[in-house]
């Protein structure tokens, strides 16, 4: 791809650039590699008040970080696609869908994690981990999160890969947008738009699979028989993928995410940025081949960075908003540095610090453990071992006793006083398991249960997989009042699973008169 | 706010002109794509409030409102939705309407849709006078407890519940007359006091005494025949327990006396006149599961 340009010669015609930017491209040509006539369309100077949007051209680069970028590409769409077809046997009861958000039934599987609505704090703690993780990565590397991982970043990069293998790379899509209407034109535009479309009702339909069983949904989808809201929900995924990775892009980051505004408060002097060594690459400028680097920098000028870029900034400007610190301009110029014979990395990741360090003329280093990085990495380790913790120890028993509160207690005409509780117990095993319920705590109570003889032990069994309430009284004989200390007196519901041994309790408490 | 056009130091961009305490805005480029999407909304907002109900208008002398092309009135689809739910639940107020109270007190299902409906019954006509826990208060019984002066079974609390209590209205309603003992000079103040010094033993609450003796046996002649032998009670004739320890009118000295020397005379209204059979029902099935059910 990189040869179009040596023999298209610049392109001039292609961005429609003044001819200064042209003579430059001319002198930068020497060397016999390709020069870029790239506009950094979003930087400062280039913009207007409502400006409508200029079409960027990312040009296709290779490299270490287009690399990374492919295989994190690969493996992100991969699980996206594959997670909801994995299969995994929870009994006769449940589904066997690995990933499953079940709203209908109110649970959430995970694997071996299945997660109740009263749960719900697992996903509060999986949120916190995963903003504590994107707080700390962003404060060690800039936006990786944006440049390698987002779904934004992905799909729109899979949409330029379809576009590139359609309409060609830069210089031939430029072209092919300046030409006048040919059937070449619309068929490889309607083309481009076709794949887009498709890969699009894809993403929105592998979206629906996390929620249903996939190969019922699927099988429905196919015949048209699925939940009309099924297809609501393609349609919109499909919308939105459509519109945000093939048309809007690079503005969507720009204007409607909300990160690049928060990153700010992430990085400090010691963040690794994707950053051009103006200590190293300026005065830049077109350099003739075997003539002198001396008195001069790196930077031929060439405008690969630029060209590569597909937010349209032009990294020599310095950190940028818009910039989502994708590394294709490390790509594009060490290519170009390689050309040259000059050390590759005059852009690369590096921090302000060791800039200002360099300038001084002081040793660069590496500041990993700072105080913002070790307190995220503390807050990490804590978050992480407080749900490890609770998910290894959590039993197959949920508990929770609500004492009445209207009326607080009830005098019985023996003198005795009676309080009322719930007991909510729920049977997270996928088949009906017997309970008993006990108290602890105040010897001479009882525990009878709403409409079932006293005397009786207060037993129930549970369906599977569900919530059962027990209305339940505790009655204390007039004798035993003393027991109460203040009116009030501490006790303890126990419940035991009959079959496998399995108890838990539930502090709660007893009132009387003071 | 004054307005002097500025262009911001740091960025180069020319303000907007306006100030507010040395703060300037930046007017810095709105993406088009926005300002159509701002056009769009606009548009839509037309559209909506031609399509929709949306405008007061001042006609014919009154307020009302533009209507909308369509229709749409979300008075109407409340009541759809409120119908829907009716017919919904129809089902088990007829099951509910057919059988009798023990059966469904059998039927899980049907209890729980019965006491969810008793529990909305309770607080919209009761609560007002028995309180939103059915705790009561002085003169209004509290219903969670085991003490019932016309009977605490299913079909006694039913029938309170139908008829209500000294509710003339209702010829089968629950009925007794204390006699006003002092009031109507039936006894003397010093006999009353005597009752009162008599009755207060029978719950433990006071020592014999001199005074309590000679009580006991005014007692004898003048209560037992509704409070029976030791005041235990009579549920048929609405006879309070004076022996237990709860307390309808407060069961310190002053209150007894009162309850003697001018009696009590609590009204309930008979609820079958205002309320729907199936209601009634409900509510006698959770005041009857309030935990003193008997
Ligand atoms: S930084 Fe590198 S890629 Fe960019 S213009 Fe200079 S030499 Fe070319
Ligand atoms: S400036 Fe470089 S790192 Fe930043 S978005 Fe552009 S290509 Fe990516």
């Amino acid at each position: 791809m990189t040869s179009d340009a040596s023999t298209a010669g610049p392109e001039t015609a292609g961005a429609g650039l003044t001819s200064l930017i042209g003579e430059a491209e001319k002198l930068a040509n020497p060397h016999g590699h390709e020069g870029e006539t790239a506009t950094a369309v979003n930087s400062e100077k280039n913009r207007s008040l409502y400006a409508s949007r200029i079409k960027i051209y990312p040009k296709l680069v290779h490299g270490r970080y287009r690399l990374v970028k492919w295989v994190v590409m690969a493996i992100t769409l991969g699980v996206y696609y594959v997670t909801p077809w994995i299969r995994w046997d929870r009994g006769p009861f449940a589904p066997d869908q690995a990933v499953l958000l079940d709203f209908p039934h109110r649970r959430f599987y995970f694997f071996w994690i299945e997660i109740w609505p009263q749960e719900v704090y697992y996903l509060t703690g999986l949120l916190i981990l995963a903003s504590v993780l994107l707080f700390l990565v962003t404060s060690l590397a800039g936006r990786v999160w944006c440049g390698y991982t987002c779904p934004q970043t992905v799909w729109t990069d899979l949409f330029i890969y379809i576009e590139r293998l359609i309409e060609g790379d830069r210089s031939a899509r430029i072209r092919l947008d300046k030409s006048s209407f040919s059937i070449n034109k619309l068929v490889r535009k309607t083309s481009k738009h076709a794949v887009w479309l498709i890969v699009a009702i894809a993403t929105g339909g592998a979206w629906v699979f996390y929620f249903d069983d996939a190969p019922t949904l699927a099988a429905n989808l196919l015949t048209f028989s699925a939940d009309p809201v099924a297809y609501l929900f393609i349609a919109i995924f499909t919308a939105t993928t459509y519109v945000f990775g093939g048309l809007a892009r690079e503005q969507v980051c720009t204007y409607m995410c909300p990160w690049p505004r928060i990153q700010g408060a992430m990085f400090d002097d010691e963040s690794f940025l994707v950053t051009y060594k103006y200590d190293r690459g300026d005065p830049r400028g077109p350099h003739k081949k075997n003539t002198s680097w001396d008195g001069r920098g790196d930077c031929i000028d060439c405008g690969q960075c630029v060209a590569a870029c597909p937010m349209g900034i032009d990294i020599r400007d310095g950190m940028q908003l818009e910039c989502i610190q994708c590394a294709l301009c490390i790509d594009a110029c060490d290519d170009i540095m390689a050309k040259v014979g000059r050390p590759r990395g005059l852009i690369e990741y590096d921090t302000p610090a060791n800039m200002d360090r360099r300038l001084a003329g002081e040793k660069e280093r590496f500041h990993i453990f700072r105080p913002r990085t070790v307190i995220y990495m503390g807050v990490l380790v804590l978050v992480s071992a407080i749900m490890f913790f609770s998910l290894a120890t959590r039993g197959a028993i949920d508990l929770n006793v609500l004492r009445d509160r209207n009326p607080l207690f009830v005098q019985l005409s023996d003198g005795s006083i009676r309080n009322g509780y719930t007991v909510k117990i729920i049977n997270k095993v996928h088949e009906e398991q017997a309970f008993s319920i006990r108290i602890d705590g105040l010897p001479s109570a009882q525990l009878i249960q709403q409409g079932v003889s006293a005397g009786d032990s207060v037993k129930t069994a549970i369906p599977p997989d569900s919530l059962k309430d027990i209305k339940t009284f505790v009655i204390l004989p007039r004798e035993a009042l003393g027991s109460l200390d203040g009116g009030e007196a501490s006790l303890r519901f126990i419940v035991e699973n009959i079959s496998t041994g399995e108890t838990v309790y539930n502090e709660t408490s007893f009132r009387g008169p003071r | 706010m004054t307005d002097t056009k500025h262009t911001d130091d740091v960025t180069g961009v020319d303000t907007t002109g306006h100030q507010w305490d040395d703060i300037r805005e930046l007017n810095n480029p709105l993406p088009k794509w926005w300002v159509y999407s701002f056009y769009a909304c606009i548009v839509w907002s037309v559209a909506y409030w031609i399509v929709m109900p949306a405008w007061p208008i001042f006609m014919n002398g009154a307020w009302t409102y533009t209507g909308g092309v369509i229709g749409y009135d979300q008075r109407v689809v409340v009541e759809n939705d409120i119908a829907e739910v009716a017919a919904g639940r129809q089902v088990y107020m007829d099951q509910i309407s057919a059988q009798d109270l023990p059966t469904i007190q059998q039927n899980v299902e049907l209890m729980e849709v019965a006491l969810a409906g008793g529990r909305a019954a309770f607080g919209d006509n009761c609560a007002p006078c028995h309180g939103s826990g059915a705790q009561g208060s002085t003169g209004y019984p509290n219903l969670n407890d085991d003490d019932w002066i016309w009977g605490g079974s299913l079909e006694d609390i039913h029938v309170t519940l139908k008829h209500g209590i000294r509710w003339e209205a209702d010829d089968d309603t629950r009925f007794n007359e204390m006699p006003r003992y002092l009031t109507d000079e039936i006894l003397t103040a010093d006999q009353v006091s005597d009752v009162t010094d008599y009755v207060l033993t029978l719950s433990g609450t006071a020592e014999t005494t001199e005074a309590s003796a000679r009580g006991s046996e005014i007692f004898a002649r003048e209560c037992t025949a509704c409070h029976m032998d030791g005041g235990i009670g009579n549920r048929e004739l609405g006879a309070p327990n004076l022996a237990d320890a709860i307390w309808l009118y407060g069961g310190d000295r002053a209150s007894v006396y009162e309850s003697i020397a001018n009696a009590r005379a609590g009204q309930m209204p008979a609820w079958g006149d205002r309320l729907d059979p199936v209601t009634v029902k409900q509510l006698a099935l959770y005041v009857h599961a309030l935990g003193g059910g008997e």
